[in-house]
């Protein structure tokens, strides 16, 4: 691993072990989080699979209700008697933290609250079959919103996970360990500097007693 | 803001949702899709958009304009001419964006 371009200083040295343990410390935060969303996020895409499957299979059934409707009422009349709805959906979008990921939380209200009077039209024109279809659509929609509000979050979630991948594997595998070596070059550039100066005091005080005593012409 | 919520797609497949209360934007041409679902998005009255699966696989470019932002949310659901899957590999994309790849869904295929 590449060794960053700084000077061997003891300042730098305690402003790189501090930097370190900055990374080391968020690391590891970064590493909880990203396995506490892990957890949350396979949680929540087992849930919506299944919650998936189900609205699938229950929309099929409506289309299918709807194809019969459409085979006995001509078309005109089918799109006449649902040309002007009645029932209005709103929804009041919440939001929710995971784990410093918003996810949404869908709020709805209808405009009637009454099952039996969604129908936009009367019944004197119209096939039972229409009816039913009507009807099968409107106890699906609240797992279709709900289905909404899982995928919204699956998606929200995955994106967040894979940023939070990224940037542990580069504190991982990149930073730290060139911290760690940067610290281990300036630290044994100290020794070494130490170390010379050392000997040349040493070297200095052999030849200031080597003037002062005469050491070698004694010999 | 209490918002609403469209759906686009084939007129056959979606005709019903008016009655329910949800806003239908018919879109036979998929060559239209793209533009349709930018001026429904963008006009920011929607939470929810359902797109048709034909139509969904149609305008991915836009879609991902959409991707990260909390609404609308942009589901597939399956139209009138039978279910292709594009839901459940959509999650599965998910898992293997997250995971790196997928340990749900891979057992099934």
């Amino acid at each position: 691993m590449a060794v960053m371009n700084v000077n061997p200083t003891r300042m730098q040295l305690s402003k790189l072990k501090k930097q370190l343990t900055t990374a080391v410390r968020g690391h590891k935060m970064l590493k909880d989080k990203r396995d506490e969303l892990m957890r949350q996020f396979l949680d929540l895409v087992r849930e919506t699979r299944d919650l998936r499957a189900k609205v699938e299979r229950e929309l099929e059934l409506c289309n299918a209700h709807f194809v019969n409707a459409s085979a006995v009422m001509s078309k005109q009349a089918l799109d006449g008697a649902l040309l002007s709805p009645k029932q209005q959906v709103n929804v009041e979008i919440g939001a929710k933290n995971v784990m410093s990921v918003e996810i949404p939380q869908y709020e709805t209200t209808a405009r009637s609250s009454d099952k039996g009077d969604i129908f936009p039209y009367g019944f004197a024109f119209t096939s039972f079959e229409l009816d039913d279809a009507v009807m099968s659509l409107d106890r699906v929609l609240p797992d279709l919103i709900l289905l909404a509000q899982y995928e919204k979050s699956c998606e929200l979630m995955s994106a967040e996970i894979e940023k939070t991948r990224r940037r542990v594997n580069s504190l991982e595998h990149v930073m730290i360990p060139r911290y760690q070596e940067t610290i281990k070059y300036i630290s044994m550039k100290l020794e070494e500097n130490d170390r010379s100066s050392r000997t040349r005091l040493m070297k200095v005080k052999d030849m200031l007693l080597d003037k002062a005593h005469g050491y070698s012409e004694r010999q | 803001m209490a918002k609403n919520i469209a759906v686009l797609g084939d007129s056959e497949s979606i005709k019903g949702f008016s009655a329910v209360g949800l806003d239908i934007y018919p879109c036979d041409e998929l060559t239209e899709a793209g533009a349709l679902l930018r001026r429904v998005a963008d006009s920011d009255r929607y939470a929810v958009i359902y797109l048709t699966e034909s139509v969904y696989l149609s305008v991915d470019k836009v879609r991902a304009r959409y991707e990260e932002r909390m609404s609308p949310a942009i589901i597939p659901i399956p139209g009138v001419v039978g279910n292709k899957g594009t839901g459940v590999s959509r999650l599965s994309s998910f898992v293997e964006k997250a995971v790196g790849s997928d340990i749900i869904f891979n057992h099934q295929n």
